[in-house]
């Protein structure tokens, strides 16, 4: 044994054996994560009754006592035979297409579908990582996308399709089309902020500055008023940009401060050393930025610049103050139907409308959690 | 190529006139005076702080400095970006970190600067950067990320990096110093091999060995100024400054 002697040689390998079963498997998961200690113990007893008490009404109110159909607000009262009603979906589904498109012309919604489907499809060949030619697909969201997307829903009459004015847009439309133009334009733009915060030419890196602190040190709804008041100031009337698209300049700019202050963040963290070897090379300064700085900076910032993406498309809702009718917009409209008036109608409508931001937030959260694993992978020691 | 009236002859590699360096009130750098020639290897080695790693970075301009000249393969460094880049593109460095890219595998480390800066088509470089991969004796690493390597292969693929771009003139920033003792030796063995090839090397180092074998000249720097420059046979043997002797007794125990 190898304790009691001054010298040990081993004769033959120790082979592998297989875990305890008590400590592997389901029951070790148990054991270790709810049940280790008597700290750990009381919580899991804790959590279990929090959710006990926490989840059945849930389930009965949204799933098991809810209306799923009805022709008007009597089915979703409460009457002798129905006492208790749940959540009233049937006023969703009415609704629905109102949600969706807001006063958009029922003759031309399949442009709003064409869009949509013209979205996905761009999204899905970026975001897919073994899709082939992501290049062209960079060419197609970033150039053919924007001006497919200008043409199908405000319309070009010379091509045959009605104008249609973005007063009429409104709901999950207006939601989309605000939150990818802001998601869309502040990542580079608040790279090339960032990139001007650091400059060493003075003129650079004040705008830079200036315009970061202004629009970070204003409330977005602000941003908004001013975007919306000022812009057809500084413009001939001719040209003063509609609603929509003082609303979208104004999401941008806020949006492209605050990815800038990301983006510095990305940027600092990468070692000097890159920036001198890169340097050493002989690359020149915007190929040494987008060839080796970026690319570590990015991907270190990823979670941050997702969670800002995150917040855009919840901060989208506050244009209801210069008058669009986003999603949330339009869950406020319909809810004072008097043809639907309930007492679950309003609860139905918000958890309906927490449904479709949650879905769409946690979306982009999870893409990202697998970049970010797949990025680790490549790096992990 | 410039046309200055005292453009340097082609034979010599390196002119460095009269440098002065401060970082603001500390006189890093102090009238360094050297010209290296084609071909030649020169190791500078010294106490810590010297001025040697700044000395050698400034030949690149990743240092700048307040008064001086430096000539590089006859082109002025100044501060025009389009001189600096030209400079850079022929003079290769290996640095005391090996500064890696992280999200390149080996292979792309390689051939980023051909694609990227000498325009070379994608084939070709790969085809480069396998020859100086094989000659740095780790092909097979090709495709792996730089974080899956040790400290001896990690800095071989720097060199290998490094030469890809064809430099008329090598730096090595303290090549062995951030390694393992057991990786020391694969490392000089390949800068060794280098140095038979004919390739203008200038190299910071405390590996006497090294600077013993292959050195054409040795330069002792020590408190910002060229101490003393000997041949390797004359400066161990017979080191004639003080600050050198006390040097070699602490080194070369």
């Amino acid at each position: 044994m190898a304790t009691d002697s001054k010298s040990f040689l081993r004769a033959a390998p120790a082979e592998p054996l297989p875990p305890p079963v008590a400590r592997s498997g389901i029951i070790g998961w148990l054991r270790e994560n709810l049940f280790s200690s008597p700290f750990n113990i009381a919580l899991t007893l804790i959590c279990a009754a929090f959710l006990a008490w926490i989840v059945p009404p849930l389930l009965r109110f949204f799933v098991f006592d809810a209306i799923w159909s009805a022709d008007s607000r009597e089915a979703c009262l409460a009457s002798p035979d129905n006492p208790d009603p749940g959540a009233c979906w049937a006023f969703i589904r009415v609704w629905f297409s109102y949600f969706v498109y807001g006063f958009y012309p029922q003759a031309q919604r399949w442009r709003v579908d064409i869009f949509f489907a013209a979205l996905a499809f761009g999204i899905v060949w970026l975001a897919w990582l073994h899709a082939p030619r992501r290049d062209t697909g960079a060419v197609y969201f970033f150039i053919v996308l924007p001006i497919l997307s200008y043409v199908l829903l405000s319309g070009v009459p010379m091509v045959g399709l009605a104008s249609v004015p973005s007063t009429l847009w409104g709901g999950i439309l207006v939601t989309i089309v605000v939150a990818t133009v802001g998601i869309v334009v502040s990542l580079p733009l608040g790279i090339l902020l960032a990139l001007g915060r650091r400059s060493d030419i003075p003129v650079v890196k004040f705008f830079s500055t200036a315009f970061i602190e202004f629009v970070r040190g204003v409330p977005l709804i602000t941003v908004l008023f001013m975007a919306s008041v000022m812009l057809p100031l500084f413009v001939p009337e001719r040209f003063a940009p509609e609603k929509l698209l003082r609303a979208l300049i104004g999401v941008a700019m806020f949006a492209s401060a605050y990815m800038a202050e990301v983006v510095r963040g990305g940027l600092a963290s990468v070692p000097r050393g890159q920036y001198e070897a890169a340097q050493a090379l002989g690359l020149p300064f915007w190929r040494m930025m987008a060839l080796v700085i970026l690319p570590q900076a990015l991907r270190v910032t990823l979670p941050n610049i997702v969670n800002t993406f995150i917040a855009l498309f919840k901060d989208t809702s506050l244009v209801f103050i210069v008058g669009i009718f986003d999603f949330l917009r339009t869950i406020e409209a319909a809810r004072v139907d008097p043809h639907w008036a309930t007492p679950n109608t309003s609860v139905t409508g918000y958890a309906f409308a927490a449904a479709f931001y949650f879905i769409c937030c946690y979306g982009m959260s999870r893409y990202a959690r697998n970049v970010e694993a797949r990025l680790a992978r490549a790096h992990r020691r | 190529m410039d046309n200055r009236p005292d453009q340097a002859a082609p034979e010599l590699a390196v002119q460095v006139i009269g440098l002065h360096k401060w970082y603001g009130e500390f006189h890093a750098l102090r009238d360094i005076n050297v010209t290296v020639t084609r071909g030649e290897r020169i190791v500078i080695c010294g106490p810590s702080g010297g001025g040697k790693s700044t000395l050698l970075r400034c030949i690149n301009r990743l240092e700048d400095w307040q008064q001086g000249r430096i000539i590089v393969d006859g082109i002025e460094l100044t501060d025009d970006p389009k001189q600096i880049t030209a400079v850079r593109r022929d003079v290769g460095m290996v640095f005391q970190q090996f500064n890696l890219f992280p999200h390149l595998t080996v292979l792309e480390n390689c051939t980023l600067a051909p694609i990227r800066v000498r325009h070379m088509p994608k084939k070709d470089a790969e085809e480069l950067a396998m020859r100086f991969l094989t000659r740095v004796k780790i092909p097979e690493q090709a495709q792996k990320y730089p974080s899956r390597l040790s400290g001896g292969q990690q800095q071989r693929v720097a060199i290998a990096r490094a030469l890809c771009m064809n430099p008329k003139i090598m730096l090595f920033d303290e090549p062995t110093s951030a390694l393992d003792p057991e990786m020391v030796k694969e490392v000089l063995d390949t800068m060794v091999g280098l140095a038979s090839d004919g390739i203008t090397m200038l190299v910071v180092s405390h590996e006497m060995g090294f600077a013993r074998q292959v050195a054409d000249r040795i330069i002792f720097m020590d408190d910002g100024q060229i101490v003393e420059i000997d041949e390797p046979k004359s400066f161990f043997e017979n080191p004639q400054h003080e600050r050198a002797k006390l040097f070699l007794q602490q080194v070369l125990r």
